[in-house]
């Protein structure tokens, strides 16, 4: 039998008492600031790389409401594990909106030296572990954290994020069977946005959902509308709660659409069509969640208008503080190898450029 | 002779190879319908069908060990691995039996396995989309590495690849993919595996090289000349078996050598070619063999240009060898 989906935000716009999240007006508006900020940084980002000012760019338009809910559960000492696609929960968790944007242009502004390709930002004072490129490498490394917190007493539990793509590949399932053998708290976040770059996950799986897989590995899965920012609080907080009373993994599969490309590299009229993109589009969490604060009253028509105004004055405002930096030195570049710069680094640095004059 | 770029020469190759041999199947992710990533598969799937161009769920272990089961039971298949950077979940197939598959059968089970990998930097694609990982493959016995740097190259030695008896690993220079340009035959072509290519002829100082560090050489070569010094470059294009015969005939003519690669520099290739060339051709060295590589560090994303050997880089070693 096939899973059911975990609605809360219902599509008259009315609310599922049993999924929907305890929240206070002000957590709605956290939640609603965030989400905006997040689609008001795509937009932002997109623009900056197709003008030459960024290099690259991994979009989550369609996305935020997963991001954001799934952020909003987690509790200050929980570990993050997350992919390209997780700027949601970074913001939602407090990463500044400047280091964020910084790390986009690479340059001096950018807290991880320009190491890396847009997207993949952290911060170790909120436990929001570095992103790699290789998909899914992190899923074993969130059951390996979430060990050491057991370990110790800690009640925290670890999130780790992927897509649907990623729950093809045998880190998902190596993860997968050691948290269940070894009940870690940890919660494994499918964001199911339809696609792994071209693939659709009909392609991907022959199983009728990913949350159906944790039942092979012992623990409970769930699938949740990714784009209902309420159900995916509410069955978030649910899963960190279990885990962190030692009730050990669980699978939660959001089941969404990415609204955007892949990335900025990438072409998807190539293998979706318009009328697809547009029955989504009907879907779109931030309108789906603006509608319903607008009916429940927490803001207004104008309100809603102005707060997503303020949110693009303040990703402007990231821009400009972090694009006239300088570059990075070039110095930097044997830097961080090892804990302390062997003898062959220190002799590499006379091949930088500046190196001879 | 029609003009192609690199990605056309490749798609030439494939698509030629398909037509001649029902044998050959592609396999990797988002190689059908989208085409690939750097579109080397483009139409393709159209061509050809899903069953001989597979789309792929996203497992690098999966595309490699199917392949290699292929192969064991007649097929000619042919992964590609999105970014050379993303073949190490599939290390294990590759290493482990892929390439031992010969020797533990005492022949009884080749399995002749194309894997083509987008390679190197040049695209601004940060640590894990812009690694040159041959140095592992060279290491592996029983594995076949190639690396063109010309689109006629491109498409000749995939055919070759395709019709080798041995595993091939084909690393493509993706930095070159559309800025390489050149004439490309029409129709059947192969460029024998192992054999390098003698790119221009000179007498003081050999460069050694393959992939996409060849233009680099190619620049090198030419400021040289205004100072006076005659540089002569092989593009290995076979970088495993080795045509070290090549590399012995332009070192002894020249007596001084450059190896030029854009991997990492300890336990590079160039650490193996520099070795072979003081072992063979100890006696006719003018000056001691000659390193231009990468860093040992991760690949960069915001230093990428500092990170890769450029002209200024090669040319230094290049004037060291003459003045030494
Ligand atoms: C091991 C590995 N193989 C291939 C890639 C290239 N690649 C980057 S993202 C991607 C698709 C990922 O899809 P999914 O897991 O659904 O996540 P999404 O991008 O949709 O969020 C692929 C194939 C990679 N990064 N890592
Ligand atoms: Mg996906």
């Amino acid at each position: 039998m096939e899973l059911p989906l975990l609605v809360a935000l219902r599509e008259d716009g009315s609310l599922d008492p049993a999924l929907a999240p305890a929240l206070q007006n002000e957590d709605l508006l956290v939640l609603f600031r965030n989400m905006l900020l997040l689609r008001a940084l795509d937009e932002k980002a997109i623009n900056l790389q197709r003008s030459g000012r960024i290099g690259f760019y991994v979009p989550c338009t369609g996305q935020e409401a997963m991001e954001i809910g799934s952020g909003f559960a987690l509790k200050e000492g929980d570990w993050i594990f997350p992919s390209y696609r997780d700027h949601g929960v970074a913001l939602l968790r407090g990463y500044p909106l400047a280091t964020l944007v910084g790390q986009l242009f690479g340059n001096a502004s950018d807290a991880m030296k320009g190491r890396q390709m847009p997207n993949h930002w952290c911060d170790r004072s909120i436990n929001l572990v570095s992103v790699s490129s290789p998909v899914a490498t992190q899923l074993p490394q969130a059951v390996g954290a979430a060990y050491a917190a057991k370990l110790r007493g800690e009640k925290v539990a670890a999130i780790v994020y992927f897509g649907d793509g990623g729950s093809s590949t045998g880190a998902f399932h190596v993860a997968m069977n050691f948290a269940g053998v070894y009940r870690t708290p940890t919660v494994f976040f499918c964001g199911n946005n339809q696609y792994a770059i071209s693939l659709p996950v009909s392609r991907q799986t022959a199983s009728d959902s990913i949350a159906r897989k944790a039942d092979a590995y012992g623990f409970e899965g769930v699938r949740v509308d990714g784009n209902d920012v309420l159900a995916v609080t509410k069955v978030t907080r649910d899963a960190l709660a279990r885990a962190r009373e030692g009730g050990g993994p669980t699978l939660i599969e959001a089941v969404t659409y990415r609204m955007g490309p892949h990335s900025t590299s990438d072409d998807p009229t190539r293998y979706r069509s318009e009328e697809e993109i547009a029955e989504w589009a009907k879907r779109d969490p931030v309108r789906r969640f603006t509608e319903y604060l607008q009916k429940a009253g927490v803001v207004d028509g104008v309100e809603a208008a102005n707060r997503a105004e303020e949110a693009r004055e303040e990703v402007l405002r990231a821009v400009k503080e972090c694009e006239g930096a300088p570059p990075v030195p070039p110095e930097s570049l044997v830097e961080d190898v090892y804990a302390e710069m062997p003898w062959h680094l220190i002799e590499q640095r006379k091949w930088l450029p500046h190196a001879e004059e | 002779m029609p003009v192609m770029t690199l990605i056309q020469a490749i798609n030439a190759a494939l698509s030629g190879e398909m037509e001649r041999n029902p044998a050959v199947v592609l396999l990797g992710e988002d190689i059908g319908n989208s085409g690939g990533v750097f579109r080397a598969t483009e139409g393709l799937w159209e061509r050809f069908g899903p069953e001989r161009v597979m789309d792929t769920p996203l497992a690098e272990a999966g595309i490699l060990g199917m392949a290699i089961g292929m192969a064991l039971n007649g097929l000619r298949p042919v992964a590609e691995i999105q970014f050379a950077d993303f073949i190490y979940p599939a290390f294990d197939q590759i290493v482990s039996e892929l390439a031992k598959f010969r020797y533990r059968s005492a022949g009884q089970f080749p399995a002749p396995v194309v894997i083509r990998a987008p390679s190197g930097g040049g695209i601004g694609g940060g640590l894990y989309h812009s690694q040159s990982p041959e140095a592992y493959f060279v290491h592996t016995a029983g594995l076949t590495v190639v690396m063109p740097s010309t689109p006629a190259d491109g498409k000749g030695l995939l055919v070759s690849a395709m019709r080798s008896p041995d595993p091939v690993i084909f690393l493509e220079p993706k930095a070159l993919y559309r800025t390489a340009k050149g004439e490309v035959p029409e129709g059947e072509y192969d460029v024998p595996l192992g054999k390098a290519h003698t790119v221009r002829e000179g007498t003081d100082v050999s460069v050694i090289s393959y992939g996409a560090m060849v233009p680099v050489a190619e620049g090198a070569a030419a400021e040289a000349e205004k100072e006076g010094v005659s540089v002569e470059i092989t593009d290995l294009r076979t970088l495993w078996p080795l045509d070290v015969e090549a590399v012995d005939r332009s070192v002894q003519k020249t007596g001084r050598a450059v190896v030029l690669h854009e991997a990492p520099r300890t336990c590079g290739f160039g650490a193996e070619l520099a070795t072979l060339v003081q072992e063979r051709s100890f006696l006719h060295l003018k000056a001691p063999v000659a390193r231009v590589t990468g860093f040992d560090t991760p690949f960069p994303y915001a230093l990428e240009k500092i990170y890769l050997p450029d002209v200024r880089r090669t040319l230094d070693a290049v004037r060291g060898a003459v003045n030494f």
